[in-house]
């Protein structure tokens, strides 16, 4: 038994739970969250120390051997995911101390948390095709209520979008793994893995895997499918934001990582090129959506979109230094963004307002929040020595080791367009004199001081400092993608983790 | 059986994603009805339908006499209905409130944070 692979998915839960019981005392809620995302924390670092010294980890739900019941697997990606999670979690849980309005912890913001967070750790956990199909349910619907709390026009706007295309998306990953158990009779993972490398003829599978990608990328917001993001990312309060923007695209990008290193390699030219396409045009439309833009969130929204394209590059290319970068680039890019939004919901807290033409002369004001601001924006931009850097040095050259020129061309154009956004939002937010018609200064001078102020920065200097430690520190991080890329490519070894693990 | 299974399959998916293209909120609500419904039927029809052979064993035996229907598609149906029930039972609350919040059903209207 490893009580540490349950944990993570239990912490949250009974979190979850506890705070449903405790309804009207918002306090205790508070408590809680902070406890028990410290607690998941705590549980995902013994999960990946486990991780790395065993190789995988599998469960066995009723102790069924192992095609027949749901099983549990944590492998080095899966172990990775899930402390990006605790910190993430802990992150945001302090930050909603102080950010929540008081009616959106009344209506449950805090058990909604919990449950989203249960539903992202059961989807990096799980070993069987359908159990990920309901964990990614149980996200979803703790997204939608979180997205739509507060009930303001422009929630509702963005949330009947992304209800909508995520529920396309999910019928769309019900039916294709229907007609993959019709297919191949078996839903856990690795038994396909293993009988689709059998099948005579792959020409359904390649079939099916087009459905699971078109799922997949709708989830990861990948071109062409990505535009329900950039319409309700940057509407609801702004923990929220920085929630989703850290977690639940990568989701969809782990799935992809999942399904196309472990079930569907039967094919790879014809997959993985459109993978590749698809990559690059996320990048670029991500990158040019961006710079037309001039609200503080709609930005980093369309930039989730743009470093989403990274990832799946390093996917696509499929080499094994390729797996390594995209392994890298999602740890990153997962702290790098969280902060970016928690950053921006410091200012916004600080002159009441996202758009670009209300905001100015924090830097004159807040020095040190500007350079709070500067690390991960430069980071995102992949400037040395941030962890952006080392990110995409390592998908860059794998691209150039293959000659994908054309691809490794537009990813590094699309790193100076990153420049030039996060450049653009510094000299629009922190370095212009503050305009005229913005009256309220208290709080950016400090004449007004609010109870809960140190939570804002808290988690915004913990998580600069994770990728300070990136940047500075890359080789103990280098090694651990890399392990997990060395799992990803050999399929055979979760294979038999999973298959052969039953008289251990 | 199963070839006329297909085409209602077929049909419910183009009539669901007709409904999804229509401009009123609630005729996309019915679009995702359907959808998922069509979803449901799919995985029924695919992993092979069996007639009048429930998945129990007789009394005493260890293993099944004959063809037996697959019992674990009706258990994925199941779960899958259960979870777009609550899914579809809060996307019913959304476009009330958002008919209420923003006065109109009409899709077209509701592009303000588009961009």
């Amino acid at each position: 038994m490893n009580p540490e692979l349950a944990l993570p998915i239990l912490i949250p839960l009974v979190a979850g739970a506890v705070s449903l019981a405790l309804w009207r005392s918002v306090r205790y809620q508070r408590i809680i969250a902070v406890l028990a995302t410290a607690m998941l924390l705590a549980a995902s670092v013994w999960l990946l120390r486990s991780t790395i010294d065993q190789g995988f980890l599998v469960m066995e739900m009723g102790s069924w051997p192992a095609p027949f019941s749901i099983v549990f697997v944590s492998d080095l990606l899966s172990a990775i995911m899930i402390v990006l999670t605790g910190i993430i979690g802990l992150a945001i849980a302090i930050y909603s101390l102080a950010s929540t309005p008081q009616g959106h912890a009344k209506f449950g913001y805090f058990p909604l948390m919990h449950l989203l967070l249960a539903g992202v750790a059961g989807s990096f956990l799980t070993g069987d095709i359908f159990n990920l199909f309901v964990w990614f349910e149980v996200m979803l619907l703790a997204s939608f209520a979180l997205l739509t709390l507060g009930g303001e026009r422009a929630q509702m706007e963005g949330a009947i979008k992304y209800v909508t295309l995520n529920l396309f998306s999910s019928a769309m990953f019900l039916s294709a793994v229907g007609l993959l158990y019709g297919t191949v009779g078996t839903l856990n993972m690795a038994d396909i893995a293993q009988k689709v490398a059998t099948l005579e003829d792959p020409g359904m599978i390649t079939v099916i895997s087009m459905m699971f990608m078109v799922s997949f990328g709708i989830k990861a917001a990948a071109f062409p499918l990505f535009f329900w993001l950039p319409a309700s990312y940057h509407t609801p309060q702004v923990a929220v934001s920085a929630l989703f923007a850290g977690l639940l695209t990568k989701v969809g990008v782990y799935a992809l990582y999942r399904v196309f290193t472990l079930i569907f390699t039967q094919d790879v030219d014809y997959t993985h090129t459109i993978l590749l396409w698809a990559a690059a045009l996320t990048m670029l439309t991500g990158v040019l959506g961006a710079a037309a833009q001039f609200e503080f969130r709609r930005i980093l929204s369309f930039h989730i979109v743009s470093q989403i394209g990274y990832m799946l590059l390093g996917l696509a290319l499929f080499t094994p230094l390729a797996i390594i970068g995209g392994v890298f680039y999602i740890m990153h890019h997962i702290i790098v963004k969280t902060n970016l939004f928690l950053v921006s919901g410091i200012v916004y807290r600080l002159l009441g307002s996202y758009e670009l033409k209300d905001l100015g002369g924090v830097y004159k004001e807040r020095p040190w929040l500007a350079v709070l601001f500067l690390i991960p924006a430069l980071s995102l931009a992949g400037i040395p020595p941030l962890s952006g850097f080392f990110a995409k040095f390592v998908v860059i050259r794998a691209g150039l080791e293959v000659e994908a020129y054309v691809v490794t061309g537009i990813a590094l154009a699309v790193g100076l367009l990153t420049l030039y956004s996060m450049i653009k939002i510094w000299a629009e937010v922190f370095w212009k004199e503050t305009p005229e018609h913005v009256t309220d200064l208290r709080r950016l001078r400090g004449e007004v001081k609010d109870k809960h102020d140190w939570a804002y920065f808290v988690p915004a200097i913990g998580l600069a400092a994770c990728t300070l430690y990136i940047g500075l520190n890359g080789q103990p991080v280098y090694e651990l993608a890399e392990m997990a890329a060395h799992q990803l490519l050999n399929p055979q070894l979760y294979i038999e983790a999973v298959l052969g693990g039953q008289q251990r | 059986m199963e070839s006329l299974m297909a085409y209602v399959v077929g049909i419910l998916f183009a009539a669901a994603i007709y409904m999804m293209l229509r401009r009123s909120i609630v005729k996309l609500v019915i679009g995702l009805i359907i959808l998922s419904n069509a979803a449901n039927l799919l995985i029924f029809v695919v992993s092979g339908m069996t007639r009048g052979a429930p998945p129990l064993l007789p009394e005493n035996a260890q293993t099944a006499v004959g063809v037996i229907a697959d019992p674990l598609p009706q258990a994925l149906i199941l779960t899958a209905i259960v979870i777009a029930f609550g899914v579809l039972a809060f996307a019913v609350v959304l476009i009330r409130r958002a008919y209420e919040v923003v006065g109109t059903d009409d899709l077209d209207q509701m592009k303000d944070t588009d961009t």
